[in-house]
């Protein structure tokens, strides 16, 4: 093999390495907003939002009291939980049932509230970039292959990695949790037919708190995970928002493997995108799957259904 | 030529098949009553006359033509129209507006289609309630909007689908007699009907669907009193 | 002419007749804003309020029609003649509904409106990234083609009246029925003859022809645009849904009372506060939602209860939103 091709092989195979990382990150994104579109079948446009506050909470730990963003999951998690029961019981809740000209008020409210969090950011913190200076932010972790004689060395980041292996577990966890734990039949139940599980006794209403809750956490951890590698900032939400939308739609509502298929796929298409194609355009390669899927494969990547 | 001829009709929904084989025609000037269990294909059947479905097999003809996927709007232009079990009215607008809205099928402007819409809810009954919002509507004035909707659009062959769901003994004599004065008006009439006095009275002829297959058909009398239909509703035991 | 109409063409001309009495510039400009924003709310409410389909993108058909003219300065024309590029502006914003409209009506409710939006911001990244076309993110500026504001004012107010009898007309007619159904029961309008992707189109097109249009003018008036600017997600298509809602979706004045609270509003904010402004306008759109998802028209509306009140209305008496 000659020293050019190795050069391409090892090129590709980075790109394709930071396009599953980051697809990783990308799923415990779309997770929370895939379970929430599922359940209640509305849209959390204030998704990226939520995953900006739970930034705040880390930074805030980290410059305060030193603790560690792996560690601060601990105290995110729950918190973010929390603030999601909140926001779905006190505003979204009475909207649900309201009727007016203009249909999905629903959607427009998590907006309000999008604008609203985020400008509370920009007044508390101001907009400058802030960041969490972990001592492992730059760590890599190399590999070696050898392949026709010639060496590829690939890297791969150690907080991305680290990441990844925590949206993996959280990911399971949450499988498992709706599998097989007694809420999370009766999560599933509810996102199938609601009114149904309503007349089979389920408490739909306190599912829907906890459902929007849960899909909050996964979004903080989700913050918590990329502060050492982004910089913070009020306004870093609104792209991620777009992110999960999108694979939610690839991986079908409420499916959890579609939504990990879909986050790996986005990641490994923006990935390939800004390094083959162009960098300017990393954010559209997103936008334009979402909608050649929404037109030609409306079940989702895994044919699953959609709302 | 028959007015509608559907041949070998067959609709699956992957594995599941809710119609088979469906075969049958109905003749310009006729009234004929579609009946059968809960769940036997029936308003899938006018589902795919009306476009809303796509057969899986099998033609359907309207005056001669193929119609088999053409959308509903285009099948609405050729003179079919169909009233829904579940209705929907247009909420915001007033009776007399809905009325309007299928009547622009035949026309471009307003004061025809005004002209046409207050025709057809005298037709149906309705002068009183012409300035009412369809949403503030009774159940039963909103089945009668139904029809003064599918009259606006001036149809050759109607569909109603459970017209009499819901109403109260008055309500389902004055519509019987309004169905009536439809049919003498020129309109072909294909009736969904559970109600069975109605719908004996009301056809001429009567078709019985189970499972998605016709079981029967012939006179009201006939198709009454074929074993096979009994058992179809009541059980074997009863056949 | 209905009691209405003659309402509104009388203060057309009462504002028309307005900067014979006032010169103050900072007031002109405020009205010039205000009218912008009637003239942008009533875009959206064609499509929105009336037809149902909510778009979160129309930033894109005001960055078109505001790039239109931006480009053709660029390319030699003098900023007088730009003004050619109002009409233009508007047609090509309409070219790219057509568009957009023609992939993302596939697509129902809030599916709809999400894939506009994502087109919308695939369309602000090209504008950043098409550096030979647009200068990208620099953006473009020229010197606006008329120093007096009076000029300014009476072309958007012309605008405004003639976006205002337009929809106002086209309400009154087959297609202001048709759009109405459409909203109603889409499945139920198809089977009353409707074509209903057809008139939704229509019902884009117009849209984003006015909303063109006024990118368009912004171009000219401003003098500088960049796509973060004239794309905008939170600064155009959330607000133009705002002033709607604010207003009152589905009426004929709801536009404009919104157009002039959230001016008010956002002068206020940028006088007083400095800034904060969206803090607050998320604050708004929160409350109107969850009490009064009518708007002020709208709520007014259903307090003096319809009847009478329908029948005084500009025509359309199914403005009962």
């Amino acid at each position: 093999m000659s020293p050019q091709v190795a050069g391409q092989i090892e090129l590709l195979g980075q790109v394709l390495i930071s396009g599953i990382l980051l697809g990783g990150l990308y799923a415990l994104i779309g997770l929370g907003m895939s379970l929430i579109m599922g359940v209640m079948k509305i849209i959390n446009l204030a998704h990226g939002e939520l995953m900006m506050v739970a930034m705040y909470i880390t930074y805030g730990m980290f410059t305060l009291w030193k603790v560690d963003p792996y560690v601060s999951l601990l105290v995110v998690c729950p918190a973010m939980f929390l603030l999601g029961i909140a926001i779905q019981k006190f505003l979204i809740t009475p909207v649900m049932n309201a009727d007016s000209v203009l249909p999905q008020n629903q959607v427009l409210l998590t907006v309000g509230i999008g604008l609203v969090l985020s400008n509370l950011a920009l007044l508390l913190f101001t907009a400058n970039y802030r960041s969490v200076p972990v001592s492992y932010a730059s760590k890599t972790i190399y590999w070696d292959v050898k392949a026709g004689g010639q060496t590829i060395s690939l890297s791969f980041s150690y907080p991305f990695l680290v990441a990844f292996g925590i949206a993996v577990f959280l990911g399971a966890a949450l499988f498992l949790f709706l599998g097989m734990t007694d809420t999370g039949r009766m999560i599933r139940a509810t996102a199938q037919d609601k009114r149904a599980a309503s007349l089979l006794g389920i408490n739909t209403k306190r599912i829907t708190y906890i459902t929007f809750g849960l899909g909050a956490a996964l979004v903080g951890a989700a913050g918590a995970l990329l502060d050492p590698v982004y910089y913070l900032y009020p306004q870093i939400g609104g792209p991620f928002t777009s992110k999960a939308f999108v694979i939610t739609v690839l991986g079908g509502l409420g499916n959890i493997p579609g939504a990990v298929l879909g986050g790996l796929v986005l990641g490994l298409a923006e990935s390939l995108g800004s390094v083959y194609v162009s960098l300017g355009y990393k954010d559209a390669f997103g936008f334009i799957i979402f909608v050649l899927v929404l037109i030609f494969l409306p079940k989702g990547l895994l044919g699953k259904g959609r709302a | 030529m028959s007015l509608l001829e559907l041949r070998g009709v067959t609709k699956r929904f992957g594995g599941l098949q809710a119609v088979g084989g469906m075969t049958f025609t109905i003749e310009k000037g006729e009234i004929l009553g579609l009946i059968g269990p809960n769940g036997a294909g029936k308003t899938t059947i006018f589902n795919l006359i009306n476009g809303f479905l796509t057969p899986t097999e099998g033609e359907i003809l309207f005056k001669g033509e193929l119609i088999n996927g053409l959308k509903p709007f285009q099948v609405c232009r050729r003179g079919l129209a169909r009233t829904f079990q579940v209705v929907k009215p247009l909420a915001r607008l007033t009776v007399l507006e809905n009325v309007m809205v299928s009547a622009f099928s035949r026309t471009d402007h307003r004061n025809e289609a005004s002209r046409i819409a207050l025709e057809a809810t005298a037709f149906t009954e309705m002068e009183a309630w012409r300035d009412r919002l369809a949403g503030s509507l009774p159940l039963g004035m909103r089945k009668r909007l139904e029809m003064a909707r599918a009259l606006a659009t001036r149809p050759d062959l109607l569909l109603l689908d459970e017209n009499f769901a819901g109403l109260n003994p008055a309500e389902v004599e004055k519509t019987i007699t309004i169905v009536r004065k439809i049919h003498a008006s020129g309109v072909t009439i294909l009736i969904i009907e559970h109600n069975m006095r109605v719908i004996m009275s009301i056809s001429q002829r009567l078709l019985c669907v189970c499972y998605g297959e016709k079981i029967s058909e012939g006179s009201p009398a006939e198709v009454a009193n074929d074993p096979r239909v009994i058992e179809a509703y009541l059980g074997a035991a009863h056949a | 002419m209905t009691k209405s109409l003659a309402a509104a063409l009388l203060s057309v001309t009462a504002l028309a007749l307005l900067p014979l009495f006032v010169s103050n510039t900072y007031v002109l400009h405020m009205l010039v804003m205000v009218l912008l924003w009637v003239l942008l709310g009533q875009s959206w409410n064609l499509l929105g309020g009336y037809t149902g389909q909510v778009s979160y993108g129309h930033a894109a058909f005001f960055g078109v029609g505001a790039y239109t003219t931006a480009i053709m300065v660029k390319s030699g024309l003098s900023p007088a003649m730009a003004w050619w590029g109002l009409l233009l502006g508007g047609i090509l914003a309409a070219l790219v509904g057509s568009v957009l409209g023609w992939i993302c009506f596939r697509l129902r409710g809030p599916y709809f409106s999400l894939s506009i939006l994502a087109l919308s911001e695939v369309l602000r990244l090209i504008a950043v990234n098409w550096k030979d076309l647009t200068n990208g993110a620099e953006g473009i500026l020229y010197i606006p083609a008329f120093n007096s504001k009076a000029a300014y004012y009476w072309i958007i107010l012309a605008l405004a009246a003639v976006s205002f009898l337009t929809i106002r007309a086209v309400m009154r007619s087959k297609f202001g029925f048709y759009f109405l159904a459409i909203r109603e029961d889409q499945d139920c309008a198809e089977s009353l003859g409707i074509n209903t992707t057809k008139y939704k189109l229509y019902s884009l097109l117009i849209s984003a022809f006015f909303t063109g249009v006024a990118g368009s003018f912004y171009m000219n008036y401003m003098g500088f645009i960049d796509p973060g600017i004239v794309f905008s997600l939170p600064d155009i298509s959330i607000m133009m849904i705002l002033c709607t809602m604010l207003g009152g979706a589905a009426t004929m004045e709801g536009p404009a009372v919104g157009a002039v609270l959230y001016i008010l509003m956002s002068e206020a904010f940028r006088v007083f506060l400095k800034s904060g402004h969206l803090l607050f306008f998320g604050i708004l759109i929160i409350v109107i939602i969850i009490f009064f998802p009518q708007g002020i028209v709208g709520t007014l509306r259903e307090r003096w209860a319809g009847r009478r009140l329908r029948a005084a209305s500009p025509g359309i008496s199914k403005e009962v939103a």
